[in-house]
Parts: C-alpha cells; structure tokens; sequence
C-alpha cells in the first residue's frame, strides 16, 4: 500500500474551484461586526504554508535549500503565531450584555443559524459582566 | 513499512487539519462561537505542524545525511519565528492591528515565496505545467511580501506621502510584464541545457523583479486605501499558498491557501463597495492630490456648546444612537465613553452604537476598539440594520466620526463621496458632533451636517469631551458624591 498522494491537474483544478466556492458561502456568513477577527483569522489560516515550509526544509540537501527552507518555516511559523495570537485576543474581548435568563443553549443555536446575527437575546458565555 | 505509517498519518492528520480550519472559519459566523472556531482551528493547525516532523522518514536516501541538520534547523526556525510573533502579537494595541495583520500576511506570502525558491533551485526536475504554478505562486507570494511590507510602514507612518510621477502606473506595468517575460523564458529554457543566463541567476533575477512589483504596486496607493490593500494581499497569500501547495502535492495546503484567496477577495469586494469605489480604482488608479472642486455655499452656522450641557441633555433623552469614529480611537476615548454610556443606561436611556463599515483603519476595526473598551457586541449596530431608526431618535452624538455622515454623499452628485452609504445622523431630532476643531474629513470636505438646523458642536478632545459629559450627569443625580 502506498499512501502518497498524486494530484494531477483537472483535479487540483476542480478542488480549487469547489474550495473557493466553499469560502465565499463560509466568508458571506461572517457579520460585519467580526470582519477584523475575520481577516487576521483568514491570515492564521494560510498560516499552513509553514506545513509546506518544515517539507521542504526537511527535503533539503544542499546548503541553499536548507538556507531558504530555513526561511520559509521562519516566516509560516510567524504567519501561524501571530495571526493566531491577535485572532484569539480580539475574539475573546466581544462580550454581549449578560441578559438573556438561562436560554443559553437556545440562544447560541438561534445565533447560528441567524445570517447577520448580532445576537441580541443570547446569554453571556463568558463569566465576566460588564 | 515505516514510510507508509508515515504517509498515512500526515495524510490523516491534514485531513483533519483542513476540516478544522474550515470549520473554525464556519464558527465565525456569530461573536458567540467565534472564540471557539479560532481554538478549533489553533488545534488542527498544531496538529498538522507536529504531524509534518513524520517527513524525516518518507525523505530519499540522499537526503538522510543532512537529516540532523535540517531537522535543527526546523525546530529552531519554529521557535524562533513562532516566539517572536506571539509575542508581539499578544502585545500590539488593537489600534496598530492592521499593521500587524500585513506584517503578518506579509510574512506568509514571503515563506510561500522562499518554497518555490526552494522547488526552483532544487535538483528535482518539473514539467511545464508545474513549473508555471511554481513561478505563479513564486510571483504572487513575492508581491505579497514585498507590498505588506509596504503597506505596514505607511500604515505606521513610516512612509507618509503616496509616490506619484507621470506614467507611473505604465512604468509599474512594464515591470509586471518583465517578470513574466523572465519566468516564461525559464519554462521555455528549463529543457534547453545552455539557456542565456545560467538558471540560477535567472531565478535570482525573477524573485528580485517580483519583490520590486510589489513595492511599486504599494507606493502609489493612499493611506486611507490600506485597508483593501492588506485584503487583497491577504487574497495573494492564500492563493500563493494554494499554488505552492498544488506544488508540493499537499491538499491542505491547496485548501486552506484557496479558502483564504476566496474570503480576501469576499472581503476586498464589500470594502470597496462600503467606500464607493471600484477595486481597479484603488489599487491601478495613481491619485494626484485630489482635483479642487467648487463646494455649493454651506447655510446655516457652527453652534458650539458646552460639553456638560450635552451630557445632561442626552441624560433626558429617550433614544441615543453614537456613532463612534476614528478620531475617538486616536484620542483613546472607548472606555471614557462607554462610562457615559453606562451612566445614560442606568438613567433609562437607550443607547446604540452605530458602525460605518469603513470606521477604522480596517472593516470591523471599530467594533473590536469598543469590544476591547468592554462595551457589549448586542449595543453595536451596523448601518443596514440601524439606518431607518435615525428619524425616531432623539439624539445622533457623532464622536471622532466625519465624512461617514456627510449628507453630501446622498445628494451632490459632484462630491467625491458621492454614493458612499453613510449614517442618517442628520435625520436625528438632533445631532452633536464632538470635534476636535472645524477640521475637514479624509475626502477632504466640509460636512453640511455640521451647520444643519439641528446639529449642534462640541469642541474638544473625544476623551475629555467624554469624561466631563460623564461629569455633569453624575453632578445631576448624587450632587454630594460628585463633590
């Protein structure tokens, strides 16, 4: 058995043309009010070029493919850490009002289902009340 | 056998890593699962870095001297890159985001960079079609970095004025087709055993056009552009991602890349229509200073008041919508206002918050300036959701904020925000505006708002303006406390 994975081209092409759709349906999802977290979340997210990175300088045999590959991880590690570090501060700064009674459950499902939603009517998730 | 476990584990592991990426992105859709979404995806993320160290044993026999080496150098490129950016990342001021977000981007589209650098230089041999999605990605990644480079030091004001000369954008259009000369006359030699120029230097000389593109492609465009600037690099990295991925035959690289290409491009689109422009506009068209224009003469006067008369004003008022600009962000005034807010809550006042999708130096930025201030998402409204409530309202109180409520952009056809969707602050009962001074906006015009029957101004810093509103009505209520 071999596990190595082969892509030729009409496939790749037809994975990028289904995952381009799938991020633009995921995107339109995302409220005005979370477009900040938004991009830098996007930013970690391609973070996972540092995946391609460790490959490459994992691969390498001369002392030139080990310099760039060096340089490669370098900066995907910075991609992932920082987009990943800011994304998770700002997110976790979004409190709501804290009313809402126990329908927490209810609410957060409400919530996802709803397009634009900024939720009016959802419990605080978070301990702290404003 | 080895190299089979191997190969079946990474393979797993992305799987699980894209799936998770993609539905941590999913779980963005609400302020209540995004905090969540974000650690979803942190640990698929992980989980497909810890998996990628299993490479050490699928690599050929040729390698595996050098396997100590470059299995030293990964580690130690982790902790460093990752170390610093996370640390800077935890440190930077929300106001400073979007630099950090370019750099950041910047930094993926330079790693996207150095892999096809590597591929190009290296010794395996590519077909036709590999090489081109090489050099694509090599292309795009390049400009990423180079132009995030870029757009951070203008955003952090290293670089102040946009660079203009005549022909400029034929000049920059003229390098873009040099680069692609160059790296279609690689594809072209690459079976050719004496090319003009040795291979190397060749690759030498594409990355060096490529990373000059895109300082060039930057250094025209406005501060107040940046935002859809760092969008659409942020597009190029997740495509040059996507690309190099297709190269090194990773799916999740090739998904993740295609996802983030797809969200930037969403995202560029919205900004630019929330601006009134169109995205060739802002990233080809070269602005000279901005053409004078004869402005209509303004009727009515300036009618400055007290900051204190204001606050007890708005204490009596019914309904308050704010809408909060840049300007309140520059003089650090969330917090302060949010104190005047809790005191017009406590008073029975129902108070919104009102945000103009350009608020801030990038889409959404306002909203995460008043989250970090603590005032909760369920208070902040977004223009379509709260533009018809303006007319039943008491009071707009307009802080930090100018051209987003500029009427001109309803009805003169001749202004150059005209179309721009803005706040109805002026259909308000009434309007203050806290100003620093007569000051005009970004557009560079003066606001009618301002001398409208029913707006009247308050001069002064948006943090102290706040902090004697604030005053006053606490003077109202417990007089003795307030002594």
């Amino acid at each position: 058995m071999n596990y190595q994975i082969h892509i030729d081209g009409f496939v790749a092409v037809y994975i990028f043309m289904v995952t381009a759709f799938a991020g633009w349906v995921i995107i339109g999802r995302v409220p005005a009010i979370l477009h900040t977290p938004l991009m830098s979340g996007s930013n970690f997210v391609h973070g996972i070029v540092v995946v391609g990175g460790l490959f490459t300088l994992l691969n390498a045999s001369t002392p030139l493919e080990q310099t760039i590959g060096f340089f490669a991880v370098l900066l995907g590690a910075g991609n992932v850490a920082g987009g990943f570090a800011v994304t998770q501060r700002m997110l976790a700064m979004f409190k709501d009002s804290g009313h809402g009674g126990t329908h927490a459950a209810h609410g957060a499902r409400h919530a996802k289902s709803a397009k634009h939603a900024a939720p009016k009517a959802v419990k605080a998730i978070s301990p702290k009340k404003t | 056998m080895l190299i089979t476990i191997s190969q079946l584990i990474i393979g797993s592991v992305d799987l699980a890593a894209a799936f998770l990426l993609m539905f941590g992105l999913w779980r963005m859709a609400s302020p209540v699962t995004a905090p969540s979404g974000i650690l979803v995806a942190g640990v698929g993320m992980l989980a497909a870095i810890a998996a990628s160290f299993l490479y050490v044993f699928t690599v050929d026999a040729t390698v595996k001297p050098h396997l100590p080496l470059n299995i030293g150098l990964a580690a130690a490129a982790l902790l460093i890159g990752a170390g610093i950016a996370w640390w800077s990342g935890r440190k930077v001021a929300i106001t400073a985001m979007p630099q950090a977000v370019a750099l950041f981007n910047g930094m993926g589209g330079g790693a996207a960079g150095a892999i096809a650098a590597v591929e190009l230089f290296g010794s395996q041999t590519h077909g036709a079609a590999q090489s081109i999605v090489t050099l694509l990605g090599a292309l795009i990644g390049s400009i990423s970095l180079s132009g995030s480079v870029i757009a951070w030091a203008k955003l952090d004001s290293l670089l102040k004025k946009p660079l203009h000369f005549p022909g400029l954008q034929w000049f920059n259009g003229l390098v873009l087709l040099l680069c692609v000369l160059v790296g279609g006359y690689m594809v072209y030699a690459a079976g050719d055993a004496t090319p003009l120029v040795a291979m190397p230097h060749l690759i030498e000389i594409f990355f060096g056009i490529a990373l000059v593109y895109g300082i060039l492609m930057t250094l025209p465009i406005g501060g107040a552009d940046m935002p859809v600037v760092i969008s659409v690099y942020n597009a190029f990295t997740g495509l040059a991602v996507g690309l190099e991925g297709f190269v090194l035959q990773n799916p999740a690289l090739m998904i993740a890349g295609m996802l983030v290409g797809a969200a930037g491009l969403l995202l560029t689109l919205l900004m630019a229509q929330a601006m009134n422009r169109s995205v060739a506009k802002i990233l080809f068209a070269s602005f000279g200073p901005s053409p004078t224009r004869k402005q209509g003469a303004i009727k009515g006067s300036l009618k400055p008041v007290q900051a204190s008369d204001a606050g007890i004003f708005m204490r009596y008022a019914k309904s308050i919508i704010i809408v909060p600009g840049y300007g309140l962000a520059v003089s650090q005034g969330q917090g302060k206002l949010y104190d005047f807010v809790k005191l017009l809550q406590a008073a029975g006042v129902s108070v919104k918050f009102a945000i103009h999708p350009v608020a801030g130096r990038m889409p959404g930025q306002m909203d995460v300036l008043l989250a970090e201030a603590g005032v909760p998402y369920d208070l902040i409204v977004q223009l379509a959701d709260v533009n018809e409530e303006f007319k039943d309202t008491d009071v707009a109180l307009v802080i930090g904020a100018n051209d987003v409520v500029n009427p001109e952009a309803r009805t003169d056809k001749t202004s150059p925000i005209y179309g721009m969707p803005i706040l109805n602050a002026d259909q308000a009962k009434k309007c203050y505006v806290v100003k620093r001074g007569d000051g005009k906006g970004y557009a560079g015009i003066v606001n009618p708002l301002f001398y409208a029957e029913n707006t009247y101004m308050v001069y002064g810093d948006a943090a102290a303006v706040c902090t004697s509103m604030t005053e006053a009505v606490r003077g109202l209520g417990a007089p003795a406390a307030a002594a």
